[in-house]
């Protein structure tokens, strides 16, 4: 189990180092000088070299990698060049609204996918499966902001429920923040729902098919049985894994779901940032987004361990 | 089918020349003239959906040309290979690229270079090289372990040969089925590109600028955000069933020859 | 009164009839063993019997258990005596146990699934049951994962979760294929015990004729779904009355004419040779235990010779053969064939590989689905300089195939369209194309049903009369090398502890490995002695 662990947090930190190599490499080949186009087309060459040095970009590259780095671990994302604020105030305003939206459609997209999955898996040909099924084709050929605009024409125009964006902010009480995300969130859940049932379904369908069930059937256990007792958390393996994936999507994708409901999260500030060339947000959030991406494949390779008792002992 | 079929006829003719503004005509609903009526600027919507249909699925195929041409070589290396340290490193980059989503991909892409359509084929493509590589390993791997493949090496056969001779083959159906799904998801990636403005950029017609359009006359013209998103789900659909369909017919596989 | 009646048991799938007429009684305490080669309906029977058919099977005729006609049973009621009333162990023990569930979660199942008895106590009975099996609390304790046993110890567990109730019949399909002779002896054992202890009935299920002689109070015979003779063991094995019985018997029990080889030449030289693998770590900041996977073997095949290699899973032998067809570097010691090193420098070298051919265990997985059986059998040309073309390549294809005992015509075909047998002849037609000096049998026949393997070993010995061919026949079947071996080694742990001319090692085993291998392989009972004796 310890080797298991120290495995996994060499490649985890392995993977954050490379990453932030990758990132802070592509946003230095970027043409053209911060400084200079913070302050303008008429600004007085002294005026840029001064500012140049305020931002520390006169120091060589790899010094100023080293910075950046530092600065990220210990919370310090640097001065956005055009607000002139803290990168890390900014960006956790931002976090507020994105990580509850994407938590929220992990909710969803595993509050539905486990229960359809298991259901179509356990009625396999019958016209339950095929429902299931088809209702899953239909989901993944949806594209989710279209999906996000029907459900605002539908619950915000036609219907008033919900406003059809914008955020009231937290202070506003944890109930009028969470209202604010559920249409949202269920827009960007649905076609990973989908998605994630289609794995359910074949994940539990290849164990029923697996020698162990015909032995627990043996022992005098129903179908219904075998399923729930020896299927469920065998299939439960390779579900993980996509999980750990449509988190990312999740995150990412909310980048375009924010768009469509006027949401203020790392999407805006990050087209903001890219508009007005400020590359330093791009850069911290950007290593953000990566950074919590590979965090959780690494919680999903803890949760094989637990799931998985191959993998605590293996040597 | 219908927009492929629509996209190649766009080469030649559009009903109406779409960069042709006509104002007074704006924000039609269908009539004989304009089969699904007019956008905000007065464009024939038909006309829009087809140069839309081209671009979505140029922006596809050449992302899918990206994924298989370095993803497949990859893959296979990696199965030739297996265990060594060159398995271990292209396992490793796959991992890493996965963890750079397509839309941060663009979002880095566009940051550097602008935004443009060519950002969106890099960014889906650069996504699709680990699919196809890791697609492509486990096929391969599962073949590598066959006694076949151990004659072909007692016949003298190098690694690199016995890949392209005997495992790229086999393993083909899964490919081809597996492009099939990376085609439609492409197909939805660039539409949510192209809808947050990182994609095509004006005046290419794209199904998510069409859509970024519409948002804002969604209340007063539904059908213009309506079709060109039922445009998208059709042909996503159409080709994911069109990859099941092939994954049955090419896939009668050695299942029936156990039972 | 029995125990299990089986009268007129019909059975299709999907509409294709699968058995016909089955009539079978089972007493208490009685074994009773079905046999039959692939597809003769045998598994179809136990399955049957324990009610867990394919869904698309229909039944028709009566399975009684103690008076109660199963196949009346609705399924809540089959489920209350399967685990209960009946026990089952298949063939597989290395995929029928859960992966994620301990061993003791997985006996005491069985009890809490029939019994309203709390948890505490069914693992308390679960133990009981495990110490019974042969798996005692010291070294098996309950929260053992199934992958920390071996294949036999998983067959013990899976034998435990049967019998923990003990139930009146005891169903075992192919219980010991999968496992290796040493272990196969010592699991019949257990089931025989436990059969006789409980006065179980025990169905046993196998193709080998040699186990069931061994254990069986009674023996039914199945050909094409059908039982074709049923009696007594010993009545059935000294009067066999139907042709199908007598050709089983036959083939299993067959005898190979091998010419007499030529006078000793060395051909293969293996001199010391060493194959280490590297093991993970199995501390932090330990170094990597290595493994002797091959250690220290030496031996010579002469020109002509037919040399066997016996030994169980893990000994050894495949590292070997593949050290020896080039295909894995070595780490100490030379491998030469006419004094040529099958390794030249760090590539291997290409005038030996081209004197040496193979031929693998799986008919199935043997040939590329795709390619046709005329560019499968001509693959081993890449090796020869100037390969044949055009017509001379179709008639040396020709001419292999010809020789196998296949029709020229069938270069077209693909692999698909053959059998076992055929595919094992076609194997064979690959590796004599370049007529090489030197064939390797690589478990060549395990796959294969008795009377097809019989056929096999022949056309082996016919080949043998037309040209001297030179062979390593590698198997853990002992009967299998004893016919078509002239020599012999016996390898364990990754050493060869005993080699000789094959007669006298089977004769007078002197290593005491040898002679554990022989004694718990199954053997078929002497008609001649029984005869005589009736």
């Amino acid at each position: 189990m310890i080797r298991y662990m120290i495995g996994r947090v060499t490649s985890l930190c392995l993977s954050l180092v490379v990453a932030s190599l990758v990132i802070f490499t592509v946003v230095e080949i970027v043409p053209g000088d911060p400084a200079a186009y913070m302050l303008g087309v008429n600004a007085r060459p002294d005026t840029i070299a001064a500012l140049r040095t305020e931002l520390g970009l006169d120091l060589p590259t790899v010094q100023r990698y080293f910075a950046w780095i530092s600065g990220l671990v210990q919370g310090d994302f640097g001065i956005s060049y055009t607000y002139r604020t803290p990168v890390a105030q900014m960006v956790a305003d931002r976090i507020a609204v994105s990580l509850p939206l994407a938590l929220l459609a992990l909710a969803i997209t595993v509050a539905i996918a486990f229960p359809a999955g298991i259901y179509a898996a356990s009625h396999r040909g019958r016209a339950g499966d095929l429902g299931v099924m088809g209702a899953t084709q239909l989901g993944i050929a949806v594209p989710n902001f279209w999906f996000a605009m029907i459900l605002v024409l539908i619950f915000a125009i036609k219907l008033r429920w919900v406003s059809a964006g914008g955020f009231p902010g937290w202070n506003a009480g944890v109930l009028k923040g969470l209202t604010a995300l559920i249409l949202p969130a269920i827009a960007l859940a649905l076609p990973q729902a989908a998605i994630l049932t289609r794995v359910m379904r074949s994940s539990l369908l290849d164990m029923l098919n697996e020698d162990f069930i015909r032995t627990a059937r043996a022992k005098g256990l129903s179908k219904r049985q075998a399923l729930w007792r020896h299927a469920v958390r065998n299939a439960l393996i390779p579900v993980l894994t996509i999980i750990g994936l449509q988190f990312s999507f999740l995150l990412a994708g909310g980048i375009v779901i924010e768009q469509v409901f006027f949401l203020p999260g790392m999407g805006r500030l990050i087209f903001q940032a890219i508009s007005s060339r400020d590359l330093i947000v791009v850069e911290s959030v950007v290593m953000l987004l990566v950074a919590s991406v590979i965090g959780v494949n690494f919680a999903v390779d803890l949760a094989y361990a637990a799931v998985d008792p191959r993998l605590r002992t293996r040597s | 089918m219908v927009f492929v079929s629509g996209a190649l006829i766009s080469f030649f003719w559009t009903p109406y020349n779409i960069e042709t503004l006509a104002i007074p005509q704006r924000l039609q609903t269908p009539t004989a003239a304009h089969w699904l009526g007019t956008d905000q600027l007065g464009r024939d919507i038909v006309s829009m959906i087809m140069m839309g249909a081209r671009t979505s699925i140029a922006v596809a195929l050449l992302a899918v040309g990206i994924g298989i041409g370095l993803g497949v070589p990859l893959g296979l290396i990696a199965a030739a290979r297996r265990g060594s340290m060159l398995d271990e490193a292209i396992m490793r980059g796959n991992d890493l690229i996965f963890a750079f989503p397509s839309l941060v991909i663009a979002i880095l892409i566009t940051a550097v270079f602008g935004a443009g359509a060519t950002n969106a084929i890099i960014a889906i493509g650069i996504f699709n090289i680990p699919v196809f590589a890791r697609v492509t390993r486990g096929a391969a791997l599962s073949f590598w372990s066959r006694d076949f493949i151990l004659a072909a090496r007692v016949a003298g056969k190098s690694p690199a040969r016995i890949s392209i001779e005997h495992i790229l083959p086999n393993i083909a159906n899964l490919l081809i089925v597996q492009s099939t799904i990376q085609f439609s998801l492409g197909i939805l990636a660039e539409a949510a590109l192209s809808y947050i403005g990182l994609g095509a950029q004006p005046p290419t017609a794209s199904w998510g600028r069409m859509l970024a359009d519409a948002q804002t006359l969604a209340s007063i013209a539904p059908h213009v955000a309506l079709v060109p998103g039922l445009a998208i789900v059709f042909t996503v659909l159409g080709l994911n069933l069109m990859g099941d369909g092939l994954r049955d017919l090419l896939d009668p596989r050695i299942r029936v020859a156990r039972t | 009164m029995s125990l299990l009646r089986i009268s007129n048991l019909f059975l299709s799938i999907a509409q294709i009839p699968i058995l016909h007429e089955i009539s079978l009684d089972i007493a208490p305490g009685e074994i009773v063993a079905i046999t039959g080669e692939s597809g003769s309906g045998k598994s179809m029977t136990a399955l049957a019997t324990i009610g867990l058919l394919p869904e698309s099977a229909v039944v028709d005729g009566q399975i009684e258990l103690e008076g109660t006609n199963l196949l009346k049973l609705t399924e809540p009621e089959m489920c209350t005596v399967r685990g209960a009333r009946i026990g089952m162990v298949f063939q597989e023990p290395m995929t029928a146990l859960n992966p994620v569930q301990t061993i003791g979660a997985q006996v005491a199942e069985t009890i809490l699934q029939h019994e309203s008895i709390s948890r505490s106590e069914a693992f308390t009975r679960a133990r009981a049951v495990l110490n019974r099996v042969g798996l005692p609390e010291d070294r098996f304790p309950l929260t053992r994962y199934p992958h920390e046993l071996s294949g036999g110890q998983r067959q013990r567990v899976v034998i435990a979760m049967a019998i923990a109730l003990r139930p009146r019949l005891l169903i075992a399909d192919e219980p010991t294929t999968a496992l290796d002779v040493t272990t196969q002896a010592r699991i019949l054992d257990l089931l025989k015990d436990l059969a006789r202890d409980f006065g179980m009935g025990l169905m046993i299920i196998t193709h080998d004729l040699a186990v069931v002689a061994g254990m069986a109070d009674r023996i039914a015979v199945m050909q094409n779904g059908r039982i074709v003779e049923t009696g007594p063991t010993e009545q059935l094995f000294s009067n066999m009355k139907h042709p199908y019985t007598r050709a089983l018997f036959e083939a299993s029990a067959h005898k190979v004419d091998l010419p007499p080889a030529p006078p000793p030449e060395p051909l293969l030289a293996v001199r010391n040779v060493v194959r280490r693998y590297r093991q993970p770590r199995s501390r932090l900041f330990g170094t990597r235990p290595e493994i002797n996977a091959v250690d220290d073997v030496s031996f010579t095949l002469h020109h002509g010779e037919r040399l066997g290699l016996v030994g169980e899973s893990g000994c050894g032998k495949s590292t070997l053969t593949r050290a020896i067809l080039g295909l894995e570097p070595v780490q100490g010691g030379s491998i030469t064939v006419d004094g040529a090193p099958v390794w030249a420098g760090l590539r291997p070298n290409m005038e030996v590989r081209r004197k040496m051919q193979v031929v693998f265990q799986d008919p199935y997985s043997s040939f590329n689905p795709r390619h046709r059986v005329e560019r499968l059998v001509a693959e081993p040309f890449f090796l020869l300089p100037d390969p044949p073309r055009g017509e001379a390549r179709e008639a040396r294809v020709a001419e292999a195939l010809v020789a196998v005992g296949l029709k020229a015509s069938d270069a077209n075909r693909y692999i698909h369209e053959f059998s076992g047998g055929q595919r094992q002849r076609i194997a064979i037609a690959r590796a004599l194309i370049n007529d090489p000096t030197l064939i390797v049998f690589d478990e060549a026949v395990s796959a294969l049903d008795v009377s097809v393997r019989a056929q096999c070993l022949d056309l082996i010995a016919d080949l043998c009369r037309l040209r001297p061919l030179s062979y390593l026949f590698i198997s853990h079947d002992l009967s299998v090398v004893r016919s078509i071996t002239d020599r012999v080694m016996v390898m364990q742990a990754g050493a060869i502890v005993e080699q000789g001319p094959t007669e006298q090692v089977f004769a007078n085993p002197k290593h005491p490995y040898t002679q554990t291998l022989l004694a718990a392989a199954p053997k078929l009972p002497d008609i001649k002695k029984m005869n005589h004796a009736s």
